[in-house]
């Protein structure tokens, strides 16, 4: 196949198919009870200079109990797929990202990360490596395909291609110009879901962005939930998971995990809290204090939410239409 | 009229609405094209599928998202997929229009989205690509939503996030994109902007009410070519404004 073109930039993660293989065959797969803290799956399963991915859209569903407790431990030189907004903000804060693999940091309506630029502009974050959305999912899929690239039509002719670890290749069959993807494996994967049981077999509700792909395309997973459930409620309606236990490492019971993002058909997100956050975000110092205040200053989630109080998080509930 | 009763987001998502035709496919970015297609369906387009990035297709439009993954997204909606399905679905085909935004925007509609300066050492460090290249990748035609000003209508963009015409006719093409699709407007609160066929360099079709010719051309950074007739865009109807006010936007979030 003739290379037309190939991105400039270091590709962060080898699409290391085989190793992937003889990992997953290791994986245990027997029916084991998970269940335990964010610090003990945290201390578990990330290590300094890891590559991890979050799964998330926006502030939905984004596993931020996990985040959260990945600052609290300081876990640092990481890579990360930067698909984010508030929880990858946190990291940014923290200054515990190395390079990114990096499609959109931002903070949707109020604007850009003042964190990614902080991080990126004084040259603490070192590498940013561009890609598209889709792209970066596409990258998932492959890894969850267990093959080493994926053929798409985006990011073809554009500066994002350039600055990216893609390839472009004619097409041996059309031989027209196509963009080739390196599978990404992350070495750990974070997801928040409606609900699982202790093995880890996990259920959304709504939509589900790319957890089918990120799940799949991650060395060790860690879920948290919403709520555990019996085994028996899983196998009553099997089509509904996502993520089979096999595929998981950790489960972490999370209530409003997602805080202050939301969790469709449960609760909504907290625009005050958030807009908080864009404020505190502007500044170095402001943003320290908010690290102080809500990770460094609370033991884990509980306190988190303690912090957070009752009343409020009753509120967001009630925010859900129908209740 | 001499008094403007509309703010100048009200104009861009009249404007943007009406560029909507009823039975067609829409990919809806965060923000105004959110507003526009809501208005649209209530409008003149009461079948217009809007299609959300993460995954909500055909969604009725009630109550306003405020971001492209959240429950609003996929209210009342035919499905609730996932971001791959969205986007195969348009690098099949099958997405109209999409709705773009950026920092800079050049004479051929490319947009800029990552950064200021240089990309190893940038002034400025902006959000990234998002779903912006897929749309621009996929979609027919793309309506870029942009503040008019020589900052933003640039001869050259510092990056191309997002693909125009990248660098003249038959570029898109020879480049791997797929062919029929592109840039098709730009609406602005100066003007509606369109590419002209043979050159695909960015053209005045309509200026936004109570502007001139030469405001436009005052506030683009590059040569701007003229449509052979020039209209004005009428101003935001009535009943427009009022489906925003006390529909669209009820909790005024936006406008």
């Amino acid at each position: 196949m003739k290379i037309l073109q190939d991105g400039i930039s270091p590709l962060l993660q080898k699409p290391d198919v085989n190793a992937f293989r003889e990992h997953n065959r290791e994986k245990p797969k027997e029916l084991i009870d998970k269940r335990m803290t964010e610090a003990e799956a945290v201390r578990k399963f990330i290590h300094d200079g890891d590559y991890i991915g979050t799964e998330l859209y926006g502030t939905v569903r984004c596993p931020q109990s996990l985040v959260n407790e990945i600052v609290r431990q300081g876990k640092k030189d990481l890579r990360v797929a930067g698909q984010g907004v508030f929880e990858l903000d946190m990291l940014l804060a923290a200054s515990l990202v190395k390079a990114l693999d990096h499609t959109y940091i931002g903070l949707e309506v109020y604007g850009i990360s003042n964190c990614l630029r902080r991080e990126v502009e004084s040259g603490r974050l070192e590498t940013c490596v561009e890609w598209s959305n889709a792209g970066i999912a596409w990258r998932f899929k492959a890894a969850a395909m267990g093959v080493p690239f994926i053929p798409v039509r985006s990011m073809l002719g554009t500066d994002t291609l350039k600055y990216s670890a893609a390839k472009v290749v004619e097409c041996p069959f059309t031989g027209d110009p196509i963009a080739l993807l390196p599978a990404l494996i992350l070495d750990v994967g974070l997801i928040h879901v409606h609900r699982a049981d202790k093995f880890g077999n996990a259920q959304i509700d709504g939509i589900s962005g790319f957890a089918f792909e990120l799940a799949r395309a991650s060395k060790r997973l860690l879920i948290s939930t919403e709520e555990i459930v019996d085994t028996d409620v899983i196998r009553a309606q099997p089509d509904r998971t996502i993520i089979p236990y096999y595929l998981v490492d950790a489960v972490i019971h999370a209530p409003f995990g997602s805080h202050p993002g939301e969790m469709c058909y449960i609760y909504e997100r907290d625009e005050d809290h958030i807009k908080s956050w864009v404020e505190a975000s502007k500044k170095q110092e402001t943003a320290q204090a908010y690290l102080e205040k809500y990770i460094y200053g609370v033991k884990d989630h509980q306190e988190y939410l303690d912090l957070i109080g009752p009343e409020r998080l009753q509120q967001l509930k009630d925010m859900v239409p129908g209740r | 009229m001499s008094e403007k009763n509309y703010n100048p987001n009200e104009l861009l998502i009249c404007t943007a609405s009406r560029l909507m035709e009823d039975g067609t496919t829409a990919f809806i970015g965060t923000g105004i094209p959110m507003l526009a297609a809501a208005l649209a369906q209530k409008m003149h387009a009461p079948n217009l599928v809007s299609i959300f990035e993460f995954g909500g297709t055909g969604a009725i439009l009630e109550d306003l998202p405020i971001a492209v993954g959240e429950r609003r997204s996929f209210h009342k909606a035919v499905a609730a997929s996932g971001i791959l399905d969205i986007v195969e679905t348009a690098q099949r085909g099958f997405v109209e229009y999409g709705f773009l935004g950026g920092a800079q925007i050049d004479p051929y509609g490319n947009l800029n989205s990552t950064v200021i300066g240089d990309h190893d050492h940038p002034k400025v460090r902006l959000p990234g690509s998002g779903g912006g290249n897929d749309v621009g990748s996929h979609c027919w035609r793309t309506i870029a939503i942009m503040r008019h000003d020589t900052r933003r209508f640039v001869e050259k963009v510092d990056f191309i996030t997002t693909p125009g015409y990248l660098s003249g006719p038959g570029t898109r093409e020879a480049a791997g994109l797929p062919p029929g699709t592109g840039p098709y407007r730009v609406v602005t609160n100066l003007a509606v902007l369109g590419y002209h066929p043979e050159s695909k360099r960015m053209m005045l079709l309509q200026t936004q009410p109570g502007i001139s010719v030469d405001q436009v051309l005052e506030n683009t950074g590059f040569e701007l070519l003229l449509a052979d007739e020039i209209n004005q865009n009428p101003p935001p109807r009535a009943e427009e404004l009022r489906i925003l006010r006390e529909e669209v936007d009820r909790e005024r979030f936006y406008i």
